[in-house]
């Protein structure tokens, strides 16, 4: 699985950051960031769903690879 | 017209809108008693038979209360402008002003002002940022709690919620928190008595006048704060405008201490009425992070406000230039089409997109700070004083309107 953020449309809430900062990190105006490629490591899959369900902007989406 | 007679037909007319609401789709107002006391029965009609209500009550207003209408305008900066951002616009006051030509940028502001004003205080917000206030605020909210823990009672609104985040933010301004009091009052005076246009405008000229002395004293003697960084900083090669430093230092002020201590007071009303999610917070502090979102979004403290930029039909209500719209993020957050058994805390939700914080691109700048302060008042509260309720008999005092939140909140504990 990989996670992607789409700078446009975040806005910063840091919901994603907060919930699996190990996959998401922030800058210092907010904007959220996927670390490394964007893979996302087996374990953690079910908790980037949930960073998905909860940003307010729609700004995360997910790809099976 | 004679003055008298002129004053008293004023009077009249200010009489006639403390009419008690009878009809909340085409006649509502934010401020009657009953919305304060209880907005979300009122928001629940309206979601399912008026969607967008109107009023004429100070000027031509609407209401949105489904999360979908209000998160769609909240991105259309094309039609709906953030020029205007009070709830209850200022009485007879030009917009313009001379010493404030660009408002409280950014959250009065429209790209592009507001993109680039935005940008200075973001980093100032940021997670890292937030990061070393957290020791501060934790040591804050013990002192307070030490103070009162032993005496059986404390009034958690007044005595507590409305000490910490002033404090905070006069830290991070560089202004000293023996103040606090005084800046509470004049923050109070500005968003909660909108009904008093005297009171309110000493307010604005109070907080104004205070920082165009500080930005002086900042000039000649600077500090590692927020103000002084922004004298300092340029733009484009060409220093910030004094006057935008001001605007925007009188924001913090103004936006960070009324909405954050709302929302630590309403959190702490909820433990002390709703044992279960109290002993669940204490058994289980890893909820904390859930919990905090969840009394977020059920009792959100700010509805802002947008200004229709030109003439728009949004579904199906002719919205014209310079009507207001109430962007009721509170009412947005307990539509049931997005949020399951939207009327009840669920204290660890986990799948929880709410708008607290509002959407679009002004979101809440300080909304890390303000979640910080919120999880580490409950965390140190819980730590000392685990078990509490509301004192017999206890009146409980909400301000409503632009910020809700319980302004007197007796409790008791062992």
């Amino acid at each position: 699985m990989k996670v992607t953020v789409d700078p446009d449309r975040c806005q910063g809430h840091s919901r994603c950051y907060s919930l699996v900062p190990e996959v998401f990190d922030t800058d210092d105006f907010g904007t959220s960031t996927v670390k490394g490629d964007g893979t996302v490591p087996a374990e953690l899959e079910d908790r980037v769903r949930l960073a998905v369900a909860n940003c307010p902007e729609g700004a995360i989406s997910l790809s099976e690879e | 017209m004679r003055p008298a007679a002129a004053a008293a037909e004023c009077l009249g007319e200010r009489m006639a809108t403390k009419q008690p609401v009878t009809d909340w789709a085409t006649d509502f107002d934010v401020l009657d008693p009953n919305y304060v006391a209880d907005p979300f029965s009122i928001w629940d009609d309206l979601r399912i038979g008026c969607p967008v209500a109107h009023t004429d009550r100070r000027g031509s207003t609407w209401l949105p209360t489904r999360y979908a209408d209000v998160t769609a305008i909240a991105h259309d900066i094309e039609h709906f402008s953030s020029l205007e951002v009070a709830v209850i616009p200022f009485d007879g006051e030009p917009p313009e002003d001379p010493v404030l030509p660009y408002g409280l940028p950014p959250i009065s502001a429209d790209p592009p002002l507001h993109t680039w004003t935005r940008r200075l205080l973001l980093p100032w917000f940021s997670h890292r940022k937030v990061g070393e206030y957290e020791a501060m605020t934790r040591a804050l909210c013990a002192r307070l709690v030490d103070g009162f823990a032993s005496t059986g009672k404390a009034d958690a609104a007044a005595g507590y919620a409305q000490q910490i985040p002033v404090r905070v933010i006069a830290a991070i301004l560089g202004v000293p928190d023996t103040l606090a009091d005084t800046f509470t009052g004049w923050v109070r005076d500005v968003l909660e008595f909108a009904d008093d246009p005297e009171r309110r405008r000493s307010g604005v000229e109070n907080l104004i006048n205070y920082f165009i002395a500080e930005l002086a004293q900042r000039r000649q003697h600077p500090g590692d704060d927020l103000i002084s960084a922004l004298l300092q900083t340029e733009v484009d090669g060409v220093p910030v405008e004094e006057s935008v430093v001001l605007g925007t230092a009188a924001l913090v002020l103004i936006a960070g201490v009324d909405t954050t201590w709302s929302a630590i007071g309403s959190a702490l009303w909820h433990l002390a009425t709703h044992p279960d999610d109290r002993r669940r917070l204490v058994d289980e502090p890893e909820v904390m992070d859930f919990a905090v979102e969840e009394l977020l979004r059920a009792y959100s403290p700010v509805t802002m406000a947008r200004v229709v930029a030109k003439d728009v039909e949004y579904a199906g209500c002719p919205m014209k230039a310079g009507d207001r719209i109430l962007m009721a993020f509170p009412a947005a957050n307990r539509d049931p089409a997005v949020f399951e058994n939207a009327d009840q805390v669920v204290i660890d939700r986990a799948v929880n997109r709410h708008v607290a914080f509002g959407s679009g691109i002004h979101r809440c700048a300080g909304s890390n700070l303000a979640r910080m302060e919120l999880r580490v008042a409950l965390e140190e509260w819980l730590k000392r004083i685990p078990e509490f309720r509301l004192a017999e008999g206890a009146e409980v005092a909400w301000a409503g309107g632009q910020v809700r939140g319980p302004r007197i909140l007796p409790v008791v504990f062992p």
